[in-house]
């Protein structure tokens, strides 16, 4: 129960700092409007959506095949691969290729594999410097903060804490709280960056199995650079990420960007099949792809809660979540957070490690209707409340019934016996309205930001009975 | 590493869940234009993220960028003289020419720090164009790296208009991808950029600081521009 604890602290607190409920609502507010726009045609985007859930439901129910597939095509262009169960190996295999090139320093495109993974923090230990690109990443870097939102990292800094950050780190540097020379200071401190760095590291946002080809999305050009400049490229993966066919990524493409952000494309979609050929002139000499299992082909043996590794990261779950917006990406103490974090990180780490996560919802189900894969994430978060209390042990999810609690038990196994017995139920029933004015003003949680509910003088029932409805 | 692979695949094989059967896909329709069509929408959809699009016919294109160089006082313009644009360009470029042509063949290892720190802008040639999107495709060669569309700081890039295609889906399944992926296939849509800092959009972060495309028509094939 401890997660639970500093989960609802974070929260609280999160909720009590306007300057994260004001940054939230604006990005959100604007997050959802630019999605909005995007999509004008209706149709096409229902089209879509079924489009890209299908390409990603067909990759899922082939993944062994697919996997193998993918392995056979990146060793014949020259790719090695690379499979690990846990962060740890993953960890051990990224050092091991360092170290096999005595590399002192990685360069890092946005990855949230290697955020799973806790890459920076492992490598840092061993005496190896890893250095964030992505604008956003290295701000957070620099602050010493991990992302708070899968696509936009740095969401919850103003524009004036970034420009005090800046000032901090970088005293040589002239003060600007001006979003244009704030990024151009950080592409020129980054340039020689790239330039000396000896490895690259990306994450990877498809892996099509049938050529073999690694698939990124990026608008700084920072991913290009560090699969193109360091002699040696490293991608790290979900083993979910992959698809069937090249032709599956067109609809894929239109989709995720404009679900993210409302672009109608990224700047940039690299797409990677082999290391540099002996005649080429440029890019890496070794391309390195490693598989990351961690809990996923778990999460794969429920045929209802494997609709969870359909996800393409776009964060659109987030962007229009109403707890995500009020207490913003840390609150959830978990690599991913919003909606797809509630039903992921639950599943990935145990509900005995974030099983109040699946709770920080309303059920309003507006992730589930803006997801570009349809998941159907109220359902799976429902289907986790019922994992964290179930008492029979059958179920594939980790840390099964560990929330449960034998009073709430109890009252619940009470509340069906009554429903079951109509004599029991109307004497219940009879019982509460003339006893109503007995209700606490009080009750708990509840009670602290809003007036407690207060029952009807007269039932349902009743009610239905004097207006001349006799029977059910 | 191998005992890695094997259990995951077999957890993978062992709790496959029983999913139902793929019905047939879902078909979606897909946008289509005429010649003249195609290039304004490509031209609308890049000017809406600050690229500059120069529609121009084949006989002149040459000078056309020669201006823009000149008037973008450009320091130098890397080129790829073996690439397909190479004899054209060196035959074109004059002496007088205030930016000069610089060629470097050799690998890119080898005047790295050049390339980083000294290089003005690069000219490069486009094997397809995507009407939709506004974006063009690159598969760079031996002649012409990948490092020219992604390092200097201003790219020039060449691309004939009967090579736009109307979609990302038309051209993938036209060109036959599938039989034969490049080393690296590269989708540009603009010039770099972010929203990192407070969703304000900025450009030129870690790519170009400015795109500029010449899209060359066939002569008096329709209005150029």
């Amino acid at each position: 129960m401890q997660q639970t604890v500093e989960f609802h602290a974070r929260a609280d607190k999160a909720l009590h700092n306007p300057q994260i409920r004001s940054n939230f609502r604006y990005a959100m507010d604007g997050l959802m409007y630019k999605r909005k726009i995007s999509f004008p045609d209706l149709d096409e985007l229902n089209l879509l959506r079924l489009r890209s859930a299908e390409i990603r439901a067909n990759s899922l129910s082939n993944l062994p095949e697919l996997l193998e597939q993918l392995e056979a095509r990146c060793n014949e262009n020259g790719i090695q691969v690379h499979w690990a169960e846990t962060a740890e190996e993953a960890n051990g295999i990224v050092l091991g290729i360092m170290n096999r090139h005595n590399a002192k320093l990685l360069i890092k495109g946005k990855s949230m594999v290697s955020e799973e993974m806790e890459l920076n923090h492992y490598l840092e230990q061993q005496g190896i410097e890893c250095l964030e690109s992505d604008l956003g990443e290295y701000i957070l870097q620099l602050a010493g903060e991990p992302p708070s939102h899968i696509v936009a990292p740095a969401i919850h800094k103003s524009r004036q804490q970034i420009a005090q950050l800046f000032k901090e780190k970088f005293p040589d540097i002239p003060y600007t709280d001006d979003v244009d020379t704030l990024t151009r200071n950080a592409r020129d401190i980054l340039r020689r960056k790239f330039y000396e760095a000896p490895v690259g590291l990306s994450g990877v946002n498809f892996a099509v199995a049938e050529t073999g080809t690694i698939c990124l999305i990026e608008n700084e050009g920072n991913g290009r650079m560090c699969t193109t400049a360091p002699a040696v490229h490293i991608a790290v993966t979900g083993i979910e990420k992959v698809v069937e066919k090249l032709s599956d990524i067109p609809p894929l493409l239109s989709i995720l960007p404009r679900s993210a952000t409302g672009q109608h494309i990224t700047t940039y979609f690299n797409m990677i099949t082999s290391p540099r050929k002996p005649d080429e002139k440029d890019g890496p000499e070794e391309v390195h792809l490693v598989l990351l299992d961690n809990g996923r082909s778990r999460i794969y043996q429920d045929e209802e809660l494997i609709a969870t590794l359909r996800c393409i990261r776009c964060g659109a779950c987030m962007n229009h979540c109403p707890i995500y917006t009020r207490i913003g990406g840390h609150a959830y103490g978990t690599t991913i957070p919003g909606p797809i974090g509630s039903i992921l990180e639950p599943q990935k780490a145990g509900l005995d490690q974030h099983g109040d996560l699946p709770t920080a919802s309303t059920l309003c189900g507006a992730c589930a209707e803006v997801c570009p894969v349809r998941i159907p994430i109220p359902n799976l978060l429902n289907r986790l409340r019922f994992e964290r209390v179930r008492q029979d042990q059958t179920g594939v999810t980790r840390g099964q019934g560990s929330q449960r609690n034998p009073w709430e038990a109890r009252i619940w196994k009470g509340w069906s016996w009554m429903h079951a017995n109509p004599a029991i139920y109307r004497l219940g029933i009879s019982l509460a309205t003339s006893l109503r004015g007995l209700l606490p003003k009080r009750l708990g949680a509840w009670t602290s930001v809003r007036s407690a509910p207060r029952l009807a003088a007269k039932s349902l029932h009743t009610l239905a009975r004097e207006k001349g409805f006799d029977h059910e | 590493m191998s005992d890695a692979r094997s259990n995951i695949l077999g957890r993978l094989r062992a709790g496959k869940p029983d999913l139902p059967a793929a019905a047939t896909p879902t078909q979606i329709p897909l946008a289509s234009w005429d010649t003249q069509g195609r290039v304004e929408q490509f031209r609308n959809k890049m000017e809406s993220v600050r690229a500059e699009v120069h529609v121009t016919p084949r006989d002149s294109w040459l000078d056309l960028l020669r201006r823009l160089v000149a008037e973008k006082q450009i320091s130098n313009l890397l080129y790829a003289p073996d690439g397909p644009l190479g004899d054209a360009l060196s035959q074109a470029w004059k002496s007088q020419d205030q930016s000069p042509l610089i060629a470097r063949t050799a690998a890119v290892d080898e005047w790295k720090e050049e390339l980083f720190f000294n290089v003005g802008g690069a000219v490069t040639s486009t094997r397809w164009g995507i009407a939709e999107t506004g974006t063009l495709v690159l598969w760079p060669t031996p002649e012409e790296p990948r490092s020219f569309s992604l390092v200097p700081p201003v790219h020039f890039a060449i691309l004939q208009a009967r090579d736009i295609h109307d979609t990302f889906a038309d051209l993938v399944e036209q060109e036959s991808w599938h039989r034969g992926m490049p080393t690296n296939a590269l989708l540009i849509s603009g010039p770099s950029k972010t929203a990192d800092i407070e969703q304000t959009l900025a450009y030129g972060v870690h790519g170009p600081i400015e795109l500029i495309i010449i899209v060359i028509a066939e002569n008096n094939a329709f209005p150029v521009t």
